[in-house]
């Protein structure tokens, strides 16, 4: 792994000095860093971190949607659904190519998630037995994500923010096709209302996780706070969150599975139940419903390219020694 | 110097694109991608950064064959315009007011 | 409904409609003839075996780029086949997904060719070379369809279809040109594939009925320029054309509803969901 921004530098105190003096000046302006300035190692590796992670939940959370693209009950949900699977892909390309800037090889990357040693969201370790998990996703995951995102379009890194505000856009309709969904199911058949109520109680609580622990129990958000990586706590944006979601329910029909979900008028908040962090230690510890699988599907389709990569390599390699020699 | 991400040791070297959005306009960096040639490059960003009508045509560059100015120098490097505020039409206060001008 | 809570950024709405290929084809008004339902069903059929084929490539594919590519060329397909099933089921009253989700495996009418397993990747390609040569030609003629639907529909079709078979062309070349591997997998795949090309040039009463008020294409008038264009590709790639006719599979059924092993397993998880909701919308 190579650090081209630190070439440079690399052994000249003084420059260094005067990069972080530079960089010290783009956060405090709120301006952005870009690839080729001068950043702290621990800036660098928070970013990679984030990033790559970020990255590899859009390509794992392909997979709990993907498997509902064959059984699609309709031809206009099919395509709605492989077109949102599809973006996802895209998505991770798109933050694979900004952490990309920061030094390390997308193989390098891959080579952590498949032998897993990266993390990615744990919400995509639970599975998806029915239909209506295509509509809880939408709405709830990818609603979670999207409070999370949007203040990113403003991270201080330049490619991540960029990366970030393309995501945005195009994930507007994934969170709107899965609230679609939902309601056709709650303004459909019993069975078809109780397959959709099933699956919010299955996917709110996971939902909420997706915002990380609370603010007293999160390390490392106060740094990324002061670098302009994160704008907003875990527990200001769950809160926002929640605030979304209450309405929307309503509109749906759906009862949110917390009995003490209530508004707090004289704190202007949602009173709410105390999450189970114990289960989310276990998911994120590997130890969630879908781990295993996961990780296999996309260590069996890196593996099973690997002929077809090379393939393409190599034809590249012969065209180009035959236009050389031409 | 060429543009950070290229490492020279994947198999599939990083391309960095450029879409125009719609005639008239220039090609526009819009991100990167990897390829194992240029004409799977272009068609990997036709699929990749034009699934929603978002262009009209494409270049693909290897990002090895970018040369960006030194981000140390830049002080110096982008100087000069600085003080050279009589480029820009702004500069001339005194014909404000007087049409077609 | 949460870009303007948020205040920071203003995402574009995208409409759905805008991810729906074809969609704007769909509700053109007329009716079809039983003829050319008949007919509709046939392409329609196609497409809509090929696209729910190459959805299960998606988070299977050699490099993430793939994911994407064949995700683009399934969901051309998908829109391609609701615009061609809603049309055929204007004939009887039916929706693209009566049609879709309501009818058994010998009530289906697509060529045996499209219902092949994925196979490798080059399994995968071959079938798609031989499909996409074959519809640019079907729609590139039927474009000048006598029927304004079908005409409007492969008017469409047949760009898209030039760049799926611009996608297979470029990997054709890229794995018989590749590595030894990767060249002899091609060359399975090729002689795997071919024993289905025959059928999908098969005439019949219906297309040559159709044919006499200029509805439809008689698919033999495409072999010749489906093999031009197949040897070009091979001669690039040094690959052969595989000779030899396998009687017993270019009988055509596929278009009089028998088929191979592979469909009915299609057709069970693809129908599965909506058949235990009879009568529910999604």
């Amino acid at each position: 792994m190579t650090a081209p921004a630190d070439l440079s530098v690399a052994g000249d105190p003084q420059a260094a000095e005067a990069g972080r003096a530079r960089f010290d000046e783009l956060i405090a302006a709120d301006s952005r860093v870009e690839p080729r300035d001068w950043m702290p190692e621990a800036y660098r590796k928070t970013l990679i971190r984030q990033i790559s992670q970020h990255a590899h939940s859009e390509i794992i959370g392909m997979q709990p949607e993907s498997n509902w693209i064959t059984r699609a009950p309709s031809l206009k949900r099919k395509a709605i659904l492989m077109a949102k699977v599809q973006d996802e892909a895209g998505h991770g390309l798109y933050l694979y190519s900004a952490a990309q800037t920061l030094g390390i090889s997308r193989d390098e990357m891959m080579a952590q998630l498949i032998e897993g040693r990266a993390r990615y969201s744990s919400i995509f370790n639970y599975p998806t037995p029915t239909w209506a998990d295509m509509g809880a996703i939408g709405w709830l995951v990818d609603g979670a994500a999207i409070c999370n995102q949007v203040p990113l379009c403003r991270a201080s890194y330049g490619p991540y923010g960029r990366a970030m505000v393309r995501i945005c856009k195009e994930e507007s309709f994934h969170q709107r096709q899965g609230f679609e969904i939902l309601l056709e199911l709650m303004q459909g058949t019993e069975a078809q209302r109780q397959m959709a109520q099933d699956a919010v109680d299955r996917w709110y609580w996971p939902s909420l996780m997706m915002f990380g622990p609370p603010d007293e129990q999160s390390p490392n958000s106060a740094q990324s706070m002061a670098w302009n990586i994160k704008r907003f706590s875990n527990d200001d944006l769950r809160q926002r969150f929640v605030g979304m979601l209450v309405p929307q329910a309503e509109v749906l029909g759906v009862t949110l599975p917390d009995p003490n979900l209530a508004w707090n008028e004289a704190e202007q908040r949602y009173d709410m139940s105390e999450i189970d962090w114990t289960e989310f230690e276990e998911v994120l510890a590997g130890r969630g419903p879908a781990n295993a699988e996961r990780l296999r599907r996309r260590r069996e389709a890196h593996d099973e390219g690997a002929w077809v990569r090379e393939a393409a390599a190599e034809y590249a390699r012969k065209q180009a020694e035959q236009s050389a020699a031409a | 110097m060429s543009t950070p991400g290229e490492t020279g040791t994947e198999p599939w070297p990083l391309w960095e694109v450029f879409v125009r959005a719609n005639r008239g306009l220039s090609h526009v960096h819009v991100g990167s991608l990897h390829a194992p040639d240029a004409d799977m490059a272009v068609r990997n960003a036709r699929d990749l950064y034009t699934r929603r009508n978002e262009g009209v045509s494409i270049w693909v560059v290897p990002a090895v064959a970018i040369t960006t100015s030194d981000p140390d120098a830049k002080g110096a490097f982008f100087e000069s315009p600085a003080g050279k505020n009589y480029r820009h039409a702004v500069y001339y206060t005194k014909s404000e007011g007087v049409k077609h001008l | 409904m949460s870009e303007q809570t948020h205040g920071d950024v203003t995402v574009d709405r995208v409409e759905l409609a805008e991810e729906l290929a074809g969609a704007g084809l769909t509700g053109t008004g007329s009716t079809a003839s039983p003829d050319a339902a008949e007919y509709a069903l046939r392409l329609g059929d196609d497409a809509l075996v090929l696209a729910q084929r190459l959805g299960m490539w998606i988070t299977r594919a050699p490099e993430l780029e793939e994911d994407v590519a064949l995700g683009n060329i399934g969901l051309d397909l998908i829109g391609h086949a609701r615009s061609l099933l809603h049309y055929a089921g204007t004939a009887t009253g039916r929706t693209e997904d009566d049609l879709a989700y309501w009818r058994d495996e010998p009530e289906w009418r697509n060529a045996w060719l499209f219902e092949q397993p994925n196979g490798d990747f080059a399994h995968t390609i071959a079938r798609q070379l031989v499909a996409s040569a074959y519809l640019f030609e079907l729609y590139g003629d039927l474009a000048d369809s006598t029927d304004p639907t079908l005409a409007a529909i492969a008017a469409k079709a047949v760009k898209e279809v030039d760049y799926h078979r611009d996608h297979a062309v470029q990997w054709t070349l890229r794995l018989a040109g590749g590595t030894d591997e990767s060249r002899r997998r091609m060359i399975v795949a090729i002689a795997d594939t071919w024993p289905y090309v025959d059928e999908l040039f098969e005439d019949d009463e219906l297309v040559e009925r159709l044919e006499a008020s200029g509805v439809a294409v008689r698919p033999s008038s495409l072999r010749e320029r489906f093999d031009a264009a197949i040897d070009a590709v091979f001669d690039e790639a040094r690959l052969e054309r595989p000779t030899g006719r396998t009687a017993f599979i270019a009988a055509g059924r596929g278009r009089h509803g028998g088929h191979t092993e592979h469909l009915g397993p299609l057709l069970a998880e693809m129908q599965v969901l909506a058949r235990q909701h009879p009568g529910a919308s999604w």
